[in-house]
């Protein structure tokens, strides 16, 4: 018996607990639930730290040789960046002396005086960073920070908006029926007969030419969730065809209740576990493709990072033995992807008031 | 009498809720003997453990189930509980079958009933697929269905739920078994079906000299087929002994309140006694008789002229086929007063019910509520006589949203009717409808799944008393309630008729219910009325064959008027 049940008798003027006070109360009861709640958590909370510029500002700063080690792997040898060093000290090297027939000769002296006025500091480039650098020797740890802030909001904003018109479209076929549930069959067919990726790039195509979706992050947004609605969409139309003659549904017909609350105050918390699960599904799915779309050129842009481009870049650095941007951006994405499936999963249980 | 055939003793069962709580004891120490030849009924309600024993018997308890040490199930000099599964397998199907109640979900919707009942035939004993065949045809007419060779190749949606009963029984008797499970088998079914049922599996019983182990809850029905009746509460044997004696000298007061809270058609107690009445009282409840009926100078609160509805099914990619549910009917509702309503699945009663709320739309005719046309409102006018309308559903647990508390449940009709000043007042309001209809306050806070369904169907009827309805329409309201839950429930629907005024539209295939609450009685079959007039005048003197045909199939249980 949970707390609320033990509440005494003779309180009849309380507010009945609601459902999703209920559900918090289940889900601080779920071990799995709350650490998986706390790593999301803490994904958000870098999220929000990197947008507004508390850690990671200084992600682009090239601060270590090319490929640095990481730091656990300091006496490791490094071909590339020695490779860069000898092409430096190559340039620093004096010129071959073409004094009598270059016609600039004269100035010369002039100039070296000139430029000695210019402070020239020589940044000693480290030779590790924490967790090894990239390719200009950016930090791979500040870059995966910073690369959460798109990958993140990518997949949840993406994913949300995407189960939100599968919801509602699904809603309104299923429970409809008849005109409205043609025409949204009619959208769903259109859309999933396109290839995917063809779909995207046309979204993508359209949103650059127009500029209607704005740019960068939102219109990449804005191309996944209205590409990505139709899984959502045919799992609640089913949920709904079904539930929409049930005898609750009828009997809340019968007291009254319009068919705007039947349809989202009476069923929607019965088959919102469909949805829960189809927003796990999305969120990683969006994070992926977020990937391809900027592989492809239509995704950030190219000052911006994101789990997805460090991914492309890994590609051609796991030839060469580079792995810790691989490593860095990939495990970051398993913890969350992970924490977050988990997450949606005890979220389920805890809003069916069945299990306890 | 001859030897025993199964010999259960001491049968212990507990379930494992979860790590936290102690394991709850379903079965407490159960012993009965089944001989061979012979039927033995297992009666008792919902929860009593009848259901959790007989699966202990076959091995098929879930996993949470613990069987304590002690317990045996002695069959053919073996204990069934400590029998290896392969052991089992041989056992199930070929020397104890099994009937479920409901043969729509037991049948495999996508194989035909020959290659169904042709598996087992090819599983035990041995046969090849034509051999398998021939076979499953002599069943299919030793079990009553017409056309064997034809409905050999049906599939089971193609069959009425009584032919699938059959199909059912065809597959438990197929191995020819030595003792058959049948686990509450007609409960699921109509009154005319149950009985050619019952008389099936009696006879079934007789021709293969086997034995029947039958479950129910009603102890109705088992006075005509039973040899032995053991009577459980609570995980308990009560009362065990041959039927003669359960009947005519019930020893235990649980016994003695089975048999009298299921209404009878010869007289009609002011309240029907319940299981309480006998396990706290003196063991004599309060007999006094009342009068039913009508007359002309009632009021009438709604009338019905010449309903029709048709349904169309799509056929074909144009086709359409007209099917008529509910053909010119007509008839009168009088203020406080109860009108039954009778007829087997499929006669359109429920329909009648649904359109007249406008749950459905009706194809033509008038409902005249107080005298305005209910069918030509507009949904705006409609929400005001929604209010004093309401139904209660067949089914409590698929009525009530399972992801609403009760308090939301019963306050969001208020609040959408605006009913009470505030939220508080409706919350108020709310409290004293649960203690109306007999419910704890707490109930306010839980969730449907935490009751049963006899609570739940109080929870439903103060759902609809929230608005304070004038006509109240019952669908089956108690068909799916164990037979002394039932009792209280119709308590409950007659106190209120009583206090508030309303009028009833009881819809309903048990026809000792239906005289029991109604003062007038409607007969439908086929989406027309076929017979109406007053409750007492119906059941004396029927008028036409059908109705006739209704009341002979009530289970006559063990001519009950000798006890009292």
């Amino acid at each position: 018996m949970s707390a609320v049940l033990t509440t005494p008798a003779q309180a009849p003027v309380q507010e009945s607990p609601g459902l999703w006070m209920l559900a918090w109360r289940r889900l601080r009861q779920d071990t799995v639930g709350m650490v998986s709640l706390v790593i999301v958590a803490f994904f958000l909370a870098m999220m929000l730290a990197s947008y507004t510029g508390l850690i990671a500002k200084d992600w682009a700063k090239e601060k270590g040789v090319s490929y640095a080690n990481p730091s656990f792997l300091a006496g490791a040898e490094n071909l590339e960046a020695k490779a860069m060093a000898a092409k430096d000290a190559a340039a620093k090297a004096p010129p071959v002396d073409l004094s009598d027939i270059d016609p600039l000769a004269p100035y010369y002296g002039e100039w070296q005086k000139r430029a000695e006025k210019i402070a020239v500091t020589e940044v000693k480039r480290a030779e590790t960073l924490p967790f090894g650098g990239d390719k200009w020797g950016r930090d791979v740890l500040k870059k995966v920070i910073k690369g959460s802030e798109v990958s993140i909001f990518v997949g949840l904003a993406g994913a949300l908006i995407a189960v939100f018109i599968g919801t509602v479209f699904g809603a309104m076929a299923g429970y409809w029926g008849g005109f409205i549930n043609d025409l949204l069959e009619w959208c769903y067919n259109i859309f999933t007969s396109i290839p995917y990726i063809l779909l995207i790039l046309a979204f993508a195509a359209v949103a650059q030419a127009t500029g209607s979706f704005g740019k960068g992050i939102v219109s990449i947004i804005l191309i996944l969730a209205l590409t990505g609605w139709t899984g959502p969409y045919r799992l609640m139309r089913a949920e709904y065809i079904k539930h929409a003659n049930r005898e609750y549904v009828k009997a809340a017909q019968a007291i009254g209740a319009s068919n705007r609350s039947r349809m989202f105050v009476h069923i929607l918390p019965n088959v919102s576990h469909v949805a829960l699960v189809q927003l796990s599904a999305h969120v990683v799915g969006f994070i992926k493709a977020e990937v391809i779309l900027s592989f492809l050129g239509f995704g950030v842009p190219v000052d911006m990072v994101s789990w997805g481009t460090m991914l492309a870049e890994a590609q051609n650095e796991l030839v060469i033995g580079k792995w810790w941007q691989l490593a860095a951006a990939g495990t970051s994405m398993a913890i969350l992807v992970t924490a977050f499936s988990l997450l949606t999963d005890s979220l389920r249980d805890a809003l069916d008031p069945k299990l306890k | 009498m001859t030897d025993t055939l199964l010999q259960v003793q001491d049968l212990d069962i507990r379930f494992r809720v979860d790590r936290k709580h102690e394991a709850f004891r379903a079965v407490k120490g159960v012993s009965f003997d089944i001989p061979s030849n012979t039927t033995v009924a297992l009666v008792g309600e919902s929860g009593s453990g009848k259901t959790v024993s007989a699966m202990a018997i076959l091995g098929l308890l879930p996993e949470n189930a613990i069987i304590a040490p002690e317990s045996r199930a002695m069959y053919g000099g073996r204990d069934l509980l400590k029998a290896s599964l392969g052991e089992m397998q041989a056992i199930r199907g070929k020397d104890i079958s099994i009937i479920f109640q409901e043969p729509m979900t037991s049948l495999n919707p996508v194989f035909t009933v020959g290659e169904q009942i042709g598996e087992v035939l090819r599983l035990h004993m041995g046969m090849g697929l034509r051999q398998a065949r021939t076979r499953a045809i002599e069943l299919l007419g030793e079990v009553g269905i017409p056309d064997p060779q034809l409905r050999v190749n049906s599939y089971p949606h193609e069959m009425s739920g009584g032919q699938q009963q059959r199909v059912m029984i065809a597959m438990a008797i197929a191995c020819e078994p030595k003792l058959l499970i049948a686990d509450e088998p007609t409960t699921a079914l109509d009154v005319t079906i149950q009985k050619q049922i019952l008389d099936l599996i009696a006879s079934l019983q007789e021709k293969h000299r086997m034995s029947v182990l039958f479950i129910t809850h009603d102890l109705g029905v088992v006075g005509d087929i039973a040899d032995d009746v053991v009577v459980m509460q609570n995980g308990l044997v009560q009362e065990q002994g041959p039927v003669k004696a359960i009947f005519e000298h019930p020893q235990h007061p649980y016994t003695k309140a089975l048999l009298a809270c299921r209404p009878r058609l010869d007289r009609r107690p002011k309240r029907l006694p319940v299981i309480d009445d006998f396990m706290k009282g003196d063991g004599r409840p309060n007999l006094a008789e009342r009068k039913r009926g009508t007359s002309a100078s009632d009021p009438i609160i709604l009338e019905v002229k010449g309903l029709n509805k048709t349904f169309f099914l799509k056929e074909g990619l144009f086709g359409k086929r007209a099917v008529p549910a509910v053909r010119n009917v007509s008839f009168q509702l009088p203020k406080g007063k109860t009108l039954g309503l009778v007829g087997e699945s499929g006669s359109g009663k429920t329909t009648v019910g649904l359109t007249l709320m406008r749950l459905h739309d009706a194809t033509s005719g008038e409902v005249l509520f107080e005298g305005r046309d209910l069918l030509t409102l507009t949904d705006r006018e409609m929400m005001a006589y929604r209010r004093r309308i309401q139904i209660i559903f067949q089914n409590p647990y698929a009525s009530l949203n399972p992801r609403m508390t009760i308090g939301h449940t019963l306050v969001e009709p208020m609040r959408i009717h605006a009913i009470g000043a505030d939220e508080r007042e409706r919350v108020d309001m709310a409290f004293q409808l649960l203690k109306r209809v007999g419910l704890p306050e707490q109930s306010f806070y839980k969730y449907p799944h935490e009751f049963s369904g006899g609570q739940r169907q109080r929870i439903a009827i103060a759902r609809c008393l929230t608005m304070k309805p004038d006509v109240l329409i019952c669908d089956e309201s108690v068909s799916a309630l164990d037979v002394s839950v039932q009792a209280q429930v119709l308590n409950l629907l007659q106190d209120l008729q009583d206090e508030y005024g309303l009028s009833y539209i009881f819809i309903s295939h048990d026809l000792a219910v239906v005289k029991y609450i109604s003062d007038k009685v409607m007969v439908m079959n086929a989406g027309e009325i076929v017979e109406m007039a007053d409750s007492d005048e119906i059941y004396r003197h029927p008028r036409e064959e059908y109705t006739r045909k209704l009341l002979s199939s009530i289970p006559k249980g063990w001519e009950i008027a000798k006890v009292a």
